[in-house]
């Protein structure tokens, strides 16, 4: 069996993040990667394009390596991934609607992100005029005797993001349902373009507001390997901080809302308080609920505030207090139980095959947490367990985030008590022409991976992927053979997010 | 379950007195209101939210307005299913062109009398997703504005204090016209 090395060593070098190399290959090599993803070999960590060039972020699962691929594609097409490895299809369709490079051999084109309303077509890439008259969007047929169909979004009842679901039932029972995404995308690729790291980050805390310690986390980090810039240690910590209070908060608010999807508001009155009482923490501490714009390449832009740190420990100590009861009463309701355990159930086969991160994969028997796996400082020097069961149900994902609460609990416990003194920021160089750098930082929702490309200090490219690029498929498959009226249920214990995934 | 229900009958309840209202935001809505419209309402509002292209952080915002410390709902204000339900839009977002129709739509299924609470910096003028191909700006670009709540998110208190002048003005109506 090939390793990620030997791949490597076909293609021609062309840039390091840390231990992870880029290598331009040729489409030999690209076809080979994708049937090793077909297989089960390596899975599918991104896939993302440039006006000519496309991208694939690659890992072995056995061993962590992580390494990308890039082919050029000078006649503006490269061999379809998707063709071989379903999870690739909808980057393909979106590397076509920002970009125009098609992806040969796809059994799926329909535009993705593109609903003709730009009043331009390829805006990222060739650029050139819409077409005059969308053509309608063409859903998958679900054919049988009494069928019927059900038209969800883009706006919902609920106060969520807006996108589109088409159910196909019989009666009661969902025979396929298929997503239509793209609505909230905000071109924020394009506005990365020329953008100075400052402007960069700020878009990054801005592309899915749940994440956005995670996001910025992760674009300064990316920012830092491309800049060759350690971060001082005190910064390393408050940012593992802010990543812990961030996973808390939505954690704490997501077992709540599940329980309210089965009409159970107690879980969700308790659970709101709890998830209140992190956020006004948070802003106690750092002067922002969702501590928005204080991850920043280089540091933080702010140190934990005067008394903060005792009143995040007194938070702590109230959760501590409180929490344990919850999740007895959530184990304990025979009602609640009747509705998660066995409903919108993943199995661990899909699980892997679309890589897919977070609870949602740990749920489903895939270990990956990026905390562990790639160990980025300061998480390889805390103790932390990563909760991993196999029921793949409704109520695995409630407990994977039970546990984490836990976990992130600890980790705060222990962040705070070995607190390095010390600076919190260091001043950003420009950088030399051209700089490269990637990272992955695990948000509360699973992995995010952003790469970017700086020329003389500015931003040339950037790509953010969110983990619910390789969630929100798996939502179809989970919602097969269940009730419509467990979709809220099975859609809430996924919380994908809507704003990461269309950018 | 009994022993948390229990438990609540003693504890001080969690939610707090109501902010002032923001002043800015009384005299911005001053103009913005029909009188005829207020009588019918009383001081009762009801709300539909749309997210019109936000990242989701207005949205958790709003959320925690339901919470036991915010509670909402004592104020008579009440966030319903429907465009059809209510009286008032909270329009979050930059409005994406893909989520212009849907916007329109939504304002065109509310009944009159109606009002357009924007809300998050983006909401205004497109924030920091301001110029770009996939971003039509702010919310007056597409519907009628009666009020704008500023913030980053805002906070669910600003949020309050922006809803609570909204529903004096319309009950102050109520009274004088």
């Amino acid at each position: 069996m090939p390793s990620l090395i030997d791949l490597t060593l076909e293609g021609r070098k062309v840039g390091q993040y840390g231990p992870w190399p880029r290598v331009a290959v040729d489409a030999s090599v690209w076809i080979f990667a994708a049937s090793e993803l077909a297989h089960g070999r390596w899975s599918l960590l991104g896939l993302w394009g440039e006006p000519a060039t496309v991208h694939m972020a690659i890992m072995d699962g056995q061993t962590a390596e992580i390494a990308v691929v890039s082919l050029e594609c000078p006649d503006r097409t490269f061999p379809s991934v998707g063709k071989h490895h379903p999870p690739a299809l909808r980057l393909e369709r979106t590397i076509h609607d920002l970009f125009g490079l098609s992806a040969q051999g796809s059994p799926d084109a329909r535009p993705w992100l593109d609903h003709n309303r730009w009043g331009a077509r390829f805006p990222l890439g060739g650029r050139i005029d819409a077409l005059p008259k969308a053509a309608p969007y063409r859903f998958l047929a679900a054919e049988g005797d009494g069928l019927h169909q059900i038209a969800v979004g883009p706006v919902h009842a609920g106060i969520i993001e807006p996108g589109h679901f088409r159910f196909t039932a019989s009666g009661e029972t969902v025979v396929r349902l298929e997503q239509r995404l793209g609505y909230v995308h905000k071109g924020i690729d394009g506005l990365m373009t020329g953008a100075t790291l400052a402007r960069g980050v700020q878009l990054a805390g801005r592309t899915s507001g749940d994440s956005t310690v995670a996001y910025a986390y992760a674009f300064s980090r990316a920012a830092e390997v491309a800049l060759d810039l350690a971060v001082p240690d005190r910064a390393v910590f408050l940012r593992a901080l802010l990543a812990e209070l961030e996973r808390l908060a939505n954690h704490l608010g997501d077992i709540g809302a599940v329980c309210n999807d089965a009409s159970f508001a107690l879980m969700h009155a308790h659970c709101g308080v709890l998830r209140e009482s992190v956020l006004r923490a948070s802003a106690a501490a750092f002067g922002h609920r969702l501590m928005r714009d204080i991850i920043v390449p280089g540091g933080v832009s702010r140190d934990i505030g005067n008394g903060g740190a005792e009143t995040i420990q007194a938070t702590l100590d109230n959760i501590r207090l409180r929490f344990p009861a919850l999740v007895e009463l959530y184990d304990n309701t025979a009602s609640l139980q009747d509705r998660t355990v066995d409903t919108g159930t993943l199995k661990p086969p899909l699980a892997r095959q679309y890589a897919a991160g977070g609870y949602i994969g740990r749920a489903s028997g895939r270990s990956f947490d990026a905390r562990r796996t790639l160990a980025y400082p300061p998480y390889d020097v805390l103790r932390f367990d990563v909760p991993v069961l196999s029921e793949g149900d409704v109520n695995a994902r409630v407990w994977i985030r039970i546990r984490e609460v836990e976990q992130s609990i600890s980790l705060i416990d222990q962040i705070l008590s070995r607190l390095p003194e010390g600076p919190t920021r260091k001043d950003v160089p420009l950088g030399g022409e051209v700089r490269e750098g990637m990272a992955i930082v695990e948000g509360f929702r699973g992995d995010v991976l952003v790469w970017l490309r700086l020329r003389n200090g500015l931003i040339e490219r950037c790509h953010m992927r969110d983990p619910s690029w390789f969630q929100w498929p798996l939502l179809e498959a989970v919602i097969e053979n269940n009730i419509v009226a467990d979709f809220p249920l099975c859609n809430k214990s996924f919380n994908c997010s809507y704003s990461g995934h269309d950018l | 379950m009994r022993k948390l229900l229990f438990e609540s009958v003693f504890r001080q309840p969690l939610t707090e007195r109501a902010p002032s209202p923001d002043d800015a935001a009384v005299a911005e809505l001053a103009t913005a209101l029909g009188q005829s419209a207020r009588r019918r309402l009383g001081r009762s509002l009801s709300i539909r939210e749309v997210d019109a292209g936000s990242c989701n952080g207005c949205e958790l915002e709003i959320h925690a307005l339901n919470n036991a410390y915010y509670d909402i709902e004592r104020f008579g204000l009440r966030f319903v299913a429907s465009p059809r339900h209510a009286d008032v839009l909270m329009v979050t977002g930059p409005v994406t062109k893909n989520m212009r129709e849907a916007l329109e739509r939504t304002y065109h299924a509310t009944p009159n009398p109606k009002w357009v609470v924007a809300v998050g910096d983006c909401a205004r003028n497109g924030g920091c997703f301001a110029g770009s191909y996939a971003v039509v700006g702010g919310v007056s670009e597409v519907v009628p504005v009666d009020l704008h709540i500023p913030g980053c998110p805002p906070t669910p208190t600003a949020m309050l204090q922006g809803l609570l002048a909204l529903l004096e003005r319309a009950d102050a109506g109520a009274v004088t016209s």
